[in-house]
């Protein structure tokens, strides 16, 4: 692989297209959960909010500034997990995971145009921070939304 | 003694037009020939830390294959060679920053220490409760948070000079902040962020008619301008040796006598006591009473190295091509559209802090990796900074005498094809 096609491995139209115009960017007014994610490396910084029916994600959304991959990673996941459950939210990520560490992350969608990152490791920290994000929030029950 | 010319190959017959022989330059550094994803390397990240040129990994190998030993107290022939070696790499800094004497050269690991080891002596005895320092808007974290961390200590203010929107400190705002409480200024002199040059002889004089010490932060500084601490008058003048062609690991504190002397000791154990009983411990002299414990010998010897082939070279000439390649990027990367320049300061030297329009740092930096081009992204360990910009992070190129026009223009071309990928 040349290198610059590993640079458009990695900025994939869909993802230039999810950094352009992210989906579900906002702040979500009735979320019963959140959590702030910062990556004080490279200043990638997001909010995630997440609304449960029950078990289910029943809406999600995100808000922040970042890179083009953590940008991109965070829209796509919003629409990746919308309706799942926490646990087939968390078996995504570990399939996610492991395709951004260059591994086989299995049938994964849209989100499989990610799999460039494993070309750049210092990127595969961009590419997961919101799926971070979104465990802590699924996780920290104490966590309430921000109005900042 | 061998003249500067000779020193590092410099001939004057041949240079190239703009006085200054880069080429020249370039063959005394190895690390700079070589190809990074099978282009040129680009070596723009010289604010992080600069490469060193030959005679300094020379000098650190040799010292390891025929002198090493430890100092001032072996009684045999390598221990001699070494302390005269590591001491007269001192010499070589007093001169080279013109302080008054050796024993005002502490060596530390760098910046960073060199910073602390003032805020753990001379300020906690001299801060009490309510006493202010006063820094400015546009510090390296590591001139912001060793006095945070006094000042929670002593129940001390610190306080922050304002800057304006070129990334210039605004010096009555700055005067005003001067007050009776006010024990210490601490400014940067060469912004790493921005690239401004701080009126730092203005300063001391603004803080010495109120009787406040003055600490220059001058990481950035000592390998760009050239510094006289006796002209600047300052009472601290601190750096690192790896931004200056020198190994890592090792760092300067300068100090006026007078204020070291009156100073408690930093760390204590060996080499920095005259006498230990268990009911008392005399404290050795200057330097050594800062200088607990075997020093970095080897990279000592190897930034007075790094310091010989600088002042070969003469920072005059140094400053003044670096002017030229920081005004040539000016002009060209600030001439392509959707460029934003951060740090537009009248007075500047290296730094090019740039963003580009709806395109993340990261991601200009991930790119120009690929095409051999190494920048910062990133925010600078100076994120009051970036949030004084409104900005998280930017991308910066920061250029040395060793860059040409070519690797500028190379920028400018890899810059152009990140807005490609992203158009």
């Amino acid at each position: 692989m040349s290198d610059l096609d590993s640079v458009e491995e990695l900025y994939q139209q869909v993802i230039l297209d999810h950094n352009r115009t992210p989906r579900n960017f906002r702040k979500l007014e009735d979320a019963d959960r959140s959590a702030e994610g910062h990556n004080p490396l490279c200043g990638d910084h997001l909010w995630v909010f997440v609304r449960m029916e029950g078990n289910r994600i029943g809406d999600i959304t995100f808000y922040g500034a970042g890179c083009a991959i953590s940008k991109a990673s965070a829209s796509m996941m919003t629409e990746a997990v919308k309706g799942k459950s926490r646990q087939e939210a968390e078996e995504l990520f570990e399939r996610f995971r492991r395709l951004v560490m260059g591994g086989d992350g299995g049938s994964l969608g849209k989100l499989a145009a990610f799999s460039g990152v494993s070309e750049f490791p210092v990127r595969v920290k961009c590419a997961t921070l919101a799926w971070h994000t979104l465990r802590s929030a699924l996780e920290g029950k104490e966590e309430t939304v921000s109005t900042e | 003694m061998r003249s500067a010319g000779d020193l590092i190959g410099i001939s004057t017959r041949k240079r190239a037009e703009h006085g200054f022989d880069v080429e020249r330059i370039r063959r005394d550094f190895p690390i700079l020939h070589q190809s990074v994803f099978g282009k040129p390397l680009v070596y723009l990240d010289n604010a992080a830390t600069t490469h060193k040129p030959r005679i300094v990994i020379e000098t650190v190998s040799r010292f390891y294959e025929r002198d090493n030993s430890n100092i001032h107290r072996g009684l045999h022939q390598l221990s001699e060679r070494s302390t005269k070696a590591y001491e007269g790499a001192r010499v070589k800094v007093q001169k080279f920053i013109n302080a008054a004497e050796p024993r005002e050269i502490i060596f530390v690991r760098g910046t960073t220490e060199a910073i602390n080891l003032v805020a753990r002596t001379y300020g906690r005895k001299q801060v009490d409760a309510g006493d202010e320092v006063l820094i400015t808007e546009m510090e390296h974290h590591s001139n912001i948070v060793p006095w945070q961390m006094l000042c929670e200590e002593k129940n001390a203010i610190l306080r922050v000079g304002p800057i304006n929107d070129r990334g210039e400190l605004l010096l009555e705002e700055f005067e005003k902040l001067m007050g009776p409480r006010t024990k210490l200024v601490a400014v940067v002199h060469l912004s790493n962020a921005l690239g401004t040059i701080n009126p730092v002889r203005r300063i001391v004089e603004m803080a010495h008619s109120r009787g406040i010490p003055v600490l220059i932060d001058g990481a950035q500084a000592v390998a760009h301008l050239t510094v006289d601490v006796r002209a600047l008058g300052c009472d601290f003048y601190a750096f690192s040796g790896h931004k200056i062609y020198g190994p890592t690991g090792i760092g300067v504190l300068y100090g006026k006598a007078e204020l070291l002397e009156e100073m408690p000791p930093y760390q204590g154990g060996g080499d920095m006591i005259s006498s230990v009983t268990f009911e008392k411990t005399i404290y050795n002299k200057l330097p050594h009473k800062f200088e607990a414990g075997t020093p970095n010998i080897a990279d000592a010897i190897g930034l007075g190295a790094a310091i010989g082939y600088l002042t070969g070279v003469g920072l005059d000439a140094v400053s003044a091509y670096e002017s030229e390649l920081l005004a040539h990027a000016t002009e060209t990367i600030g001439a392509i559209e959707g460029i934003r320049l951060i740090g537009t300061a009248r007075k500047k030297a290296s730094v090019l802090s740039f963003l580009i329009d709806g395109i993340h740092p990261h991601d200009i930096g991930t790119i120009l990796d690929k095409e051999g081009i190494a920048i910062r992204a990133g925010h600078h360990c100076t994120q009051p900074l970036m949030k004084r910009f409104g900005v998280p992070a930017t991308a910066r190129a920061t250029v040395s005498f060793y860059n040409t026009r070519e690797e500028i223009d190379a920028l400018a071309a890899g810059i152009r094809k990140v807005k490609k990928v992203f158009a």
